[in-house]
């Protein structure tokens, strides 16, 4: 039982860095039912920025006091920042001329983009992991006999806010409403008045920006990063959007948890080996029952 | 002057010819009808209006205006509503979130509050349906918010995209009355019709559109009359 809660808590953490990450793709496919293989690199690359942004700042290790704060601010938004410039680029070089191409071609460049990002950072960085500096003190309490760590609540704590500032403004602001319709009718949204070019843009803006979030919390979580980073994790973040059901944000979030708790849960009980395996397996599983995935609409776009 | 003024507009898919020359004006104040068979170009000339499609030669003016090669969002802002082909309303939004849409170019509160409320007066429908998605409703349903949604951004010309399609006669009948009464209130309309005779009965002018091109004009009574127009478009010599 210990180890099941001790799990639990492991696998919300790691969920929570899959759930920002999960957002990304789930706007960006909700948007332009692009897969945009590129997400999982901006989100290496946020790891990048932060890591840049710290270096810059001088912070190699721990830091405590109000410069903590102010020394994560500077990182998180300046990472978000940086990626979610990246993001826009990347839409704009890469797939906006492509939007009314066959399918097959911005999803053929998305996958050219990621191979680009990779070797640019590995250019930046080195092919080796780079030591990523711990930054927040990191007390852990036991609860019962049960550990949880500051930097997992923090992670947890990010990913549920973000996701929440997230939500608000996609259902309740003016250029919330423009993705949404955007996403569900473009030619409509451009007949209500709406640059759907601009929409877009705020869309990989948006989403590349949480993926910068994520880079920075998870350099921290796991003390390192490298330029390979990305592909596993934007696997399994795209497994998560497409579980929870893709375009849908709730999803997404449920999505990054559930694989999250998956991959603690079996590798505590199953074997580390085993992890992807069943991750993947219930990926299949619930899009034999369920395929627009577990919160995803299946309300038909005419009728 | 007219409003609008369509000038020699040629427009393609791809290899395909979709209009080969269509010239039409609509005077302020007016409601043209643009009549034709199916694939005649009806849709094409008011895409290519709003902007959705670009032309491959020709102009369209709009209040002196050239808006030939204008993104569809900012036509919208020069004053040209579409309520499009298949009603295209947002089915995973609620009927008050499609008409708060359809004012998105606009910013005073109280005004568009005002219109949703003008809006729901002209369709008692749409208030019973007001916190519904709107893919859930009925094709009347949706035709009555796309029209609603159109006039949500105080267009000064309304195009109305087969409105009447698939709807039940009584239907029919209450948005031909419904385009009286937007008329009426100064809108000016071009609208398109499979529903010929009853177009023409609103209509004060009408085109009638053939393979690409503009095969007739004139009063709408004129056409109503005459011969051809019976013979192809009003179901026969009646």
């Amino acid at each position: 039982m210990t180890l099941f809660v001790q799990q639990l808590i492991n696998g919300l953490s790691l969920g929570g860095i899959y759930a920002l990450i999960a957002l990304g793709y789930t706007m960006v496919y909700g948007i332009i039912e692009l897969i945009n293989f590129a997400h999982g690199d901006v989100y290496t690359l946020g790891t990048f920025f932060s890591l840049a942004i710290l270096t810059l700042l001088g912070v190699t290790g721990i830091v405590s006091g109000p410069m903590l704060i102010v020394v994560v601010a500077v990182a998180i938004l300046g990472a978000m920042l940086l990626c979610g410039l990246t993001g826009v680029i990347i839409e704009r070089l890469a797939y906006r001329r492509l939007r009314n191409a066959p399918k097959l071609a911005p999803l053929i460049t998305a996958i050219g983009m990621s191979f680009i990002l990779e070797n640019l950072m590995q250019y930046w960085k080195g092919p080796s992991p780079i030591p990523f500096p711990q930054v927040i003190p990191n007390p852990s309490f036991a609860v019962g006999a049960v550990t949880v760590e500051a930097k997992q609540i923090m992670v947890i704590l990010l990913a549920v806010v973000l996701m929440m500032v997230l939500q608000t403004f996609v259902r309740y602001s003016r250029l919330g409403k423009a993705m949404r319709a955007t996403a569900q009718d473009k030619d409509a949204a451009q007949l209500m008045g709406i640059d759907i070019n601009t929409t877009i843009a705020l869309t990989f803006l948006i989403g590349s920006a949480l993926a910068g979030a994520a880079g920075f919390v998870s350099g921290v979580y796991y003390g390192s990063t490298w330029f390979f980073n990305g592909f596993a994790a934007g696997l399994k973040a795209f497994t998560a959007a497409v579980l929870g059901g893709i375009g849908n944000i709730a999803g997404a979030m449920l999505g990054g948890f559930l694989i999250g708790l998956i991959e603690a849960m079996t590798t505590q009980f199953i074997g580390d080996q085993w992890s992807n395996v069943v991750v993947f397996s219930v990926l299949v599983l619930v899009l034999i029952f369920r395929p627009s995935g577990l919160l995803g609409e299946s309300l038909p776009n005419k009728v | 002057m007219a409003l609008l003024e369509v000038t020699n507009l040629v427009a393609r898919y791809g290899r395909i010819t979709a209009l080969s020359d269509v010239s039409l004006t609509v005077d302020e104040g007016e409601v043209v009808t643009l009549i034709g068979a199916n694939g005649a170009g009806k849709t094409t000339t008011l895409r290519t209006i709003s902007g959705l499609m670009r032309p491959a030669s020709g102009t369209i003016r709009f209040d002196g205006r050239d808006i030939t090669r204008v993104a569809p969002n900012e036509i919208v802002r020069a004053g040209i509503g579409h309520s499009p082909e298949g009603r295209r309303v947002f089915p995973r939004m609620t009927v008050r979130e499609n008409l708060e849409l359809g004012a998105y170019t606009r910013r005073a509160k109280d005004e568009i509050a005002a219109d949703i409320e003008r809006v729901l007066t002209i369709f008692p429908r749409l208030r019973e349906r007001y916190a519904q998605k709107a893919g859930t409703m009925s094709g009347g349903e949706q035709q009555m918010l796309a029209i609603g949604r159109a006039l949500m951004s105080r267009p000064r010309l309304l195009l109305l995209d087969e409105p009447s399609l698939g709807l039940s006669p009584k239907l029919v009948q209450t948005i031909f009355e419904v385009i009286r009464d937007i008329s009426a209130r100064g809108t000016t309309i071009l609208l398109i019709e499979q529903n010929a005779r009853q177009a023409l009965a609103v209509a004060s002018r009408g085109y009638v559109l053939e393979v690409g091109r503009i095969a007739h004009q004139g009063a709408a009574a004129d056409l109503t009359a005459s011969e051809v127009v019976r013979a192809a478009y009003l179901g026969g010599g009646a």
